[in-house]
């Protein structure tokens, strides 16, 4: 634990990714097999759930560090993380356990989940008493599953990669899936990772996807497309889908289905099994899942909020009423496998060609194929990017149509580029604000923003929250705000503050819908901050109207 | 009678009519230590420890109308005695004793409970009632001994002077510099010191306090080799400038007891964050307050509310003291800054 604790440290402690690269290459150069599959695991995205309640643990940890409950809760605020609270407010340890990260999971973690009350209050604190302090900040984190750390999954490839003389993107592709929950790492499994690379290796993957590639933002204005991305017809252009990117394996008779987080997803959507029947072995298909059936208005078939497939998303058991209510279908853009070959290497308008004619010779309706935007320039395609918001989409695609299909976010084998609309955005009004977390922590830097609830003039209005963000602003502006939050505080309620209202803010939000659950009765997704406007008195700040008239 | 009240000056004692670190122009002004939230321009009269009067006129002026006094000697002035008493926060820092009718106050300023040989350390004066800081008022701040912290940031520069790097340390140039200095093992490397650092260094060898050779870091060429073997100690407002670049690779640092938290070392950006502060820890200020043996205790600038609540859970009548001081010192760079 000590070593991996170590190797947290490193990591937490530098911006630079050369230095990361090297804290990786140090740990796995020396940590037994055992251990480096473990760690290989929690650094690219892996987290068991929580092992412990979090109610139990501050009750502990109160007992442990002899502080009244309040004096905890009040150093929980400053810290704003609640693993390094207890790793700051334990007794210090005279211990340090020198067993290894798996030893720790697998022994003395894991089995940890799921005892009583009792039990628990018994194990623990002899099991922090042999960590030491960093040792238990890492071993908190792992116990309350929130285990985080600024590494990439591509920089782990990297460093696996370097380590074991491998090009990266064969890493990547055995990474696939390492992480999903019901995957155990093992000492083999770290072995695969590494080895040199052999001919069955292509036979034996089973249902194992291939890493997704990834797109960027393009941000310029379309004014500068024709000097940036050349003609229009290089360009294969598709609406960018609010749904969840998927990759659909089917192999050996056997049907499988990759989320974008290299989860399986397979069992929580049944209704896509039925790809199965009309797909060959060996293929492939990268998509967007979508909620997918008649608008209520226009009786089309047409893609649904992604709110509405969110209800879908970690629920357990699927009723036949919510599969009813929100049915759904892959729209396909692209193929990687074709007769168990792979075609990642060929360019995106033959692997477009060849879609067609896989997904056209397929009857399943749950099928579709995305469908490709012609347009005679960069105008004629940006005035059918407007219509995207009614269409129920967050804008374009641009794939180069010689484009190979890479590995992550890289631009070497070729680009995409998501293209979005703009965000929608209203001038609201600080009102409530809350310590944040992490590299905000002790700063209030998460707030409540609030609109007017009737227009300029109106009698007696008053201003209704309806949005909570944290980001946007640099970190003097973080600074300035927190310092006038500080200056402005009517009352505090806990870690909250109410505040004089003085500040308002632009915010930016990419979607809006009716809600029972907020007083507004409006709910807006993504929102942030995009400038302070310092220019505009509060009065000025927009009201529920405005974001009524962005429902529509 | 309260031997001190807050008033939109500053802390002010009424029996003998002056202030203590006042933040408005008054006319006579007692001064704990030479920081610029305690120490302000423009006061008619000044008082303050004798060892600390080198930084009052290096940092206000020769010209300022300052009285001294050496530590624990006394001064009647208006029926009321006043001594200073070492606060072992940096080079002159005092706490200020009054007693007035058998009542005993004890005003700290700024302290620090571990000595660290840059100034007298902090001694524990019996009193009715205390005035302290908070600056670090809650449990999870707890200082390892300096000696620790010194051997992490001589082995940060030890492996940058491998690796061919400069290694800048930010720190403030008053006290924490200066500490660092005497601390650290200055056989391993040339060390260099920023302008706002170096007049401060040359205060602290005026008063016998060993400071190694330091050089102007303004007289080393852009480039020069001797820059990829040296400490730098630079202030924090350093960072990011311009003045930078002349250290072409380089590895940085903060020297602060806000490092303690990972949030705020983050916020800073540096490579490393060394935790070493000028200020008491909750250790610290809980054994400081115990050994006055007061029963009243005045909170100022920090965690006001928190240690008010604490000590009156231990039985104590703790009040909270509106101030503006931690303005300048490290507190700034924590968001902590709350009266």
């Amino acid at each position: 634990m000590k070593a991996f604790a170590e190797l947290y440290l490193r990591l937490d402690a530098t911006t630079s990714s050369n230095a990361k690269l090297q804290a990786l290459q140090d740990y796995f150069t020396q940590a037994p097999a055992e251990d480096a599959a473990w760690a290989v695991y929690f650094l690219s995205g892996g987290r068991p759930r929580q092992l412990v309640p979090t109610r139990l643990l501050r009750e502990l940890a109160v007992r442990l560090s002899d502080l009244p409950e309040w004096l905890f809760e009040e150093s929980y605020q400053a810290v704003g993380d609640l693993a390094e609270t207890f790793s700051l407010l334990l007794p210090e340890s005279e211990h340090s356990s020198d067993a290894g990260l798996a030893y720790w999971v697998e022994e003395q973690l894991l089995p940890l989940r799921g005892l009583a009350p009792n039990d628990l209050a018994e194990r623990l604190p002899p099991l922090w008493a042999q960590l030491d302090r960093n040792s238990l900040l890492v071993c908190m984190k792992l116990i309350t599953g929130s285990f985080r750390v600024g590494v990439s999954k591509l920089l782990v490839t990297r460093a696996l990669a370097q380590l074991a003389d491998l090009d990266a993107k064969q890493v990547a592709q055995r990474l696939v899936g390492y992480t999903d929950l019901r995957h155990s790492p093992t000492p083999e499994g770290y072995l695969a990772l590494i080895a040199p690379p052999s001919a069955e290796e292509h036979a034996q993957r089973g249902g194992q996807p291939y890493p997704f590639f990834l797109a960027h933002a393009l941000q310029q204005p379309v004014e500068q497309f024709d000097a940036l991305l050349g003609p229009v017809g290089d360009w294969q252009a598709e609406w960018k889908w609010d749904g969840i990117r998927a990759q659909l394996v089917k192999r050996d008779g056997q049907l499988w289905i990759w989320s974008r987080g290299e989860e399986l997803v397979t069992e929580r959507f049944p209704e896509l099994h039925a790809i199965a029947t009309c797909l060959a072995d060996g293929t492939v298909l990268d998509g967007e899942i979508v909620v997918w059936k008649p608008d209520t208005r226009t009786d089309a078939i047409a893609v649904q909020p992604f709110a509405l497939l969110q209800q879908r998303i970690g629920r357990k058991t699927l009723g036949k009423k919510l599969l009813a209510d929100a049915p759904v279908a892959l729209l396909a853009y692209d193929l990687l496998e074709w007769q168990g070959e792979d075609w990642r290497n060929r360019p995106q308008y033959q692997r477009r060609q060849q879609l067609e004619q896989v997904v056209g010779n397929c009857a399943a309706s749950v099928l579709q194929l995305s469908p490709v935007l012609t347009a005679s320039d960069w105008n004629d395609l940006a005035r059918q990017r407007e219509t995207s918001r009614s269409l129920g989409v967050e804008g374009l695609m641009l794939k180069a149509r010689e484009s190979l299909y890479g590995v992550g976010r890289t631009k070497d084998m070729g680009v995409w580029w998501k293209w979005k609309i703009d965000p929608f955005t209203v001038d609201a009004v600080l009102i409530y604000a809350q310590r944040g977390h992490g590299r905000r922590a002790s700063l209030y830097s998460d707030y409540t923003f609030a609109v007017w609830d009737a227009p300029a003039g109106s009698p007696e209005r008053s201003l209704v929250p309806f949005a909570k963000a944290y980001s946007g602003l640099s970190d003097a502006e973080m600074r300035s705000v927190d310092a006038l939050i500080r200056k402005t505080t009517i009352e505090t309620f806990g870690p909250v503050r109410s505040v004089t209202p003085s500040m308002v803010f632009e915010l930016a939000f990419e979607g809006i819908a009716l809600s029972k659950r907020h007083k507004s009765g409006i709910a807006v997704r993504f929102p942030r901050m995009l400038r302070w406007r310092q220019d505009k008195p509060v009065e000025e700040a927009d009201d529920l109207a405005t974001l009524q008239g962005l429902l529509s | 009678m309260d031997l001190v009240i807050a008033r939109p000056e500053g802390l002010y004692c009424p029996p003998g009519d002056f202030y203590i670190d006042p933040w408005r122009p008054v006319d006579r002004a007692v001064i704990t230590h030479g920081h610029g939230d305690h120490s302000r321009p423009g006061n008619q009269h000044y008082l303050c420890a004798e060892p600390g009067a080198g930084i009052l006129r290096s940092r206000l002026g020769a010209d300022i109308n300052l009285q001294t006094l050496p530590y624990g000697q006394t001064l009647l002035h208006h029926g009321v005695t006043l001594s200073f008493h070492p606060a072992g926060h940096v080079l002159g820092s005092a706490q200020v004793r009054l007693e007035y009718q058998g009542e005993v106050w004890v005003a700290s300023g700024d302290y620090k409970v571990e000595p660290d040989g840059t100034c007298a350390p902090f001694e524990p004066v019996r009193c009715h009632t205390f005035i302290t800081e908070s600056t670090f008022g809650l449990p999870i701040y707890r200082w390892q001994p300096q000696q620790e912290i010194f051997e992490q940031i001589n082995a940060w520069w030890r492996d940058n002077q491998a690796k061919g790097k400069a290694s800048v340390l930010f720190s403030y140039a008053f006290g924490k510099a200066q500490r660092i200095l005497h601390g650290i093992d200055a056989s391993i490397g040339p060390i260099l010191a920023h302008g706002a650092v170096e007049p401060l260094n040359r205060v602290y060898r005026e008063a016998g306090v060993y400071i190694p050779e330091t050089r102007y870091a303004g007289d080393i060429p852009r480039n020069d080799p001797l820059l990829r073997q040296a400490l730098i100690i630079a202030p924090p407002s350093a960072g990011g400038s311009s003045w930078m670049r002349r250290f072409g690779d380089y590895s940085d640092a903060f020297a602060s007891g806000w490092m303690r938290l990972r949030g705020t070392r983050r916020r800073r950006g540096v490579d490393r964050g060394f935790v070493l502060s000028d200020h008491a820890d909750w250790p610290g200020l809980l054994w400081a307050i115990g050994q006055t043996g007061a029963e009243r205790v005045m909170v100022t600038h920090g965690s006001v509310q928190v240690l008010v609540r604490y000590l009156k859970e231990q039985g104590l009548d703790a009040r909270g003291f509106v101030t503006e001081y931690g303005e300048e010192d490290d507190a700034s760079t924590s968001g902590e800054a709350e009266a």
